[in-house]
């Protein structure tokens, strides 16, 4: 079933455009949606076993139902802030086939009873938000959304490109509506759940760019088209990313249920450097890391989970076995300390311990109880947040320490890097990527 | 949210009365296009567009600015203090006539990303978040940008480049007055 491409089917040819779309078939989805009833969609979303593509791997059939029957006006917010370390997907889904993700968006507003959506990207993704606001321009001028929609039905949608401004936490639901909201990304209490409570206190959809673009094809094929794709409880294929350490990264659209190991080592071409894999990071850098030895596995959100890590948003980090374990962690805690909005303690004051705590182990002057003390500070932040940012920040902290005790024990009986200079390892150069077929 | 850009020797205008007319007069010709997005009672909403669109007539914002934004949306001046300070895009002191911002995340470390970052130190002449003394370039070390399989990246006025090696580091360089 490796043969079927639902996202990047349209990527080489590099034509973005309405006419490009439509001539391959585009919007007719839209159409024949719009001659089923709203709950029919819903109905077959959910057959279709689609899970969120963002991180969290949420069936979304099954959260579009948790919207309260009689409240209106209700809001669908879709999520380009595409932030976690690694992830690269969702914008060639903006630059390569912006229409996609709009006639899924206008499918799925149609479905939920929307009028007003709003995509949030991040602000750093200047030229995808240009892309995303051209091709609403032309959907516009072409009736396709607006104040009808698919050029015929009584159906007002408004859509709009919401740029963010630099900060990972708007990738967090909560923080996200708080932020188009005009205000900082402080993540809110929940429950209540956005589709409750959401933005400008009501109910809200938040979905992930490459998972509203699977909607088109989902109608039009079918739920059950889609479900056959994947596993009983997971359909469909997915945009996995791959960076570090192989001789192809890229952006590669596969089965849920695609094996890490080949993805690393067939599609990729393995390691630069011909080294051994030493870690994999399977699921953007808050996931746990995998050993090179545990790494013959399913990339399925559930089968990631047994493994004890998950599939996140996709993202694959590698790194051989002359890159240094400490260096790369530190890295990892120093964008979470970073990143830390600041609002919940444990967050706030435990991230820049990790981080200064690893630097120091880093140069020479950890100490054993510090490497103990990494796994203490971590186990305090862990499920004592608000958000998942916690978690988020504790998770890489726990695994890389328990998995790679070995290379942290080195730093502190070495007094510094056995890797001295070359702790991003050997291969510290740029190689060309194979972005869904277009190598760039 | 960290990575201020160097501090501003000179003051800050605090006031609305002390922008410059024309420069108020460009901010509130574009403010239309932006408010037409959201409901009309929920103004407050281009606060993230209002500010950019600011940073970009203004150069950066000062509390002057601030409080111009937060006029026209009908907010006090903190709420637009809150997200000019915790947004890294955001300049609450002046920066150089060019931001370069370069990624030394993991994936871009792997392929050289902190390589770079260490050139552009030494070729520039600063440490992170200095500005050159010509006030040519500002160079800041920046969190992931999204742009991992064609690393390492570097954004250049929110200009992405991407694949980097140090030779084409050096040539974009040459190229920003």
């Amino acid at each position: 079933m490796s043969d079927v491409f639902i996202l990047t089917k349209r990527w080489p040819k590099q034509d973005p455009s309405l006419a490009g779309y439509v001539a391959d078939g585009g919007y007719k989805a839209l159409e024949k949606a719009l001659s089923m009833r709203p709950e029919a969609i819903v109905e077959q979303v959910k057959i279709s076993n689609l899970r969120g593509r963002g991180g969290a791997g949420f069936p979304t059939g099954v959260k579009w139902t948790f919207l309260p029957k009689d409240t209106r006006p209700r809001y669908l917010c879709i999520n380009a802030d595409e932030s976690e370390p690694g992830t690269c997907k969702d914008r060639y889904v903006c630059e390569y086939d912006p229409h996609m993700l709009i006639e899924g968006i206008a499918i799925t507003c149609f479905a939920l009873d929307i009028h007003l959506a709003y995509i949030y990207i991040r602000g750093e993704f200047a030229k995808q938000a240009r892309a995303l606001e051209a091709a609403l321009e032309e959907a516009r001028a072409a009736g396709l959304i607006g104040r009808r929609l698919g050029g015929k039905a009584e159906f007002q949608l408004d859509v709009w490109v919401h740029r963010g401004a630099g900060a990972y936490i708007c990738g967090e639901e909560s923080a996200l509506m708080e932020s188009l909201e005009g205000k900082k990304g402080y993540p809110r209490f929940k429950p209540p759940f956005p589709a409750i409570v959401g933005l400008w206190g009501k109910p809200t959809i938040i979905n992930n760019v490459e998972t509203l673009a699977n909607v088109p094809w989902i109608v039009e094929h079918g739920g059950a088209a889609f479900a056959a794709l994947g596993t009983p409880k997971s359909g469909g294929t997915r945009l996995f990313g791959v960076s570090g350490n192989v001789k192809r990264p890229g952006i590669y659209e596969k089965p849920v249920d695609y094996n890490l190991k080949k993805l690393i080592l067939e599609d990729c071409g393995g390691t630069p450097s011909g080294r051994p894999v030493k870690a994999v990071i399977p699921g953007g850098s808050s996931s746990p890391v995998l050993r090179g030895d545990e790494i013959d596995v399913s990339m399925e959100f559930d089968a990631l989970k047994a493994a004890g890590t998950m599939s996140g948003s996709g993202a694959v980090i590698v790194m051989d076995d002359s890159v240094c374990m400490v260096r790369a962690l530190s890295r990892i805690a120093m964008f979470y300390a970073e990143e830390s909005c600041g609002q919940c303690t444990p967050c706030r004051q435990g991230t820049p311990w990790l981080e200064a705590i690893l630097e120091k182990i880093e140069h020479g002057q950890g100490t054993m109880r510090d490497v103990d003390m990494l796994d203490q500070i971590a186990g305090n932040i862990a499920g004592q947040t608000i958000c998942a940012l916690g978690d988020a920040a504790a998770m890489p902290v726990q695994s890389f320490v328990k998995k790679f005790r070995q290379d942290f024990l080195d730093h502190v009986e070495g007094r510094g890097c056995p890797r001295g200079d070359e702790a991003w390892g050997v291969s510290r150069q740029t190689r060309e990527a194979l972005v869904g077929g277009i190598r760039q | 949210m960290s990575h201020t850009p160097h501090a501003d020797e000179g003051r800050q205008p605090l006031d609305v009365a002390e922008l410059p007319k024309d420069q108020v007069a460009r901010f509130d010709a574009g403010l239309p296009d932006l408010l037409r997005r959201y409901p009309e009672d929920k103004k407050a909403a281009a606060m993230l567009p209002a500010l950019h669109l600011a940073q970009h007539v203004f150069g950066y914002l000062p509390p002057a600015v601030q409080k111009l934004a937060a006029d026209r949306l009908g907010v006090p001046a903190v709420r637009a203090e809150e997200v000019a300070t915790f947004y890294v895009m955001y300049h609450t002191a002046p920066v150089g006539r060019h931001l370069v911002e370069i990624c030394t995340n993991v994936s871009c470390s792997l392929a050289g990303g902190f390589d770079i970052f260490e050139h552009l130190k030494k070729t520039l002449g600063v440490e992170n978040g200095g500005t050159t003394r010509d006030g040519r370039i500002t160079l800041r070390q920046v969190e992931c940008l999204g742009s991992c399989a064609t690393a390492p990246a570097m954004l250049v006025d929110e200009e992405m480049y991407e694949r980097l090696t140090p030779g084409e580091v050096d040539r974009i360089l040459g190229g920003l007055k």
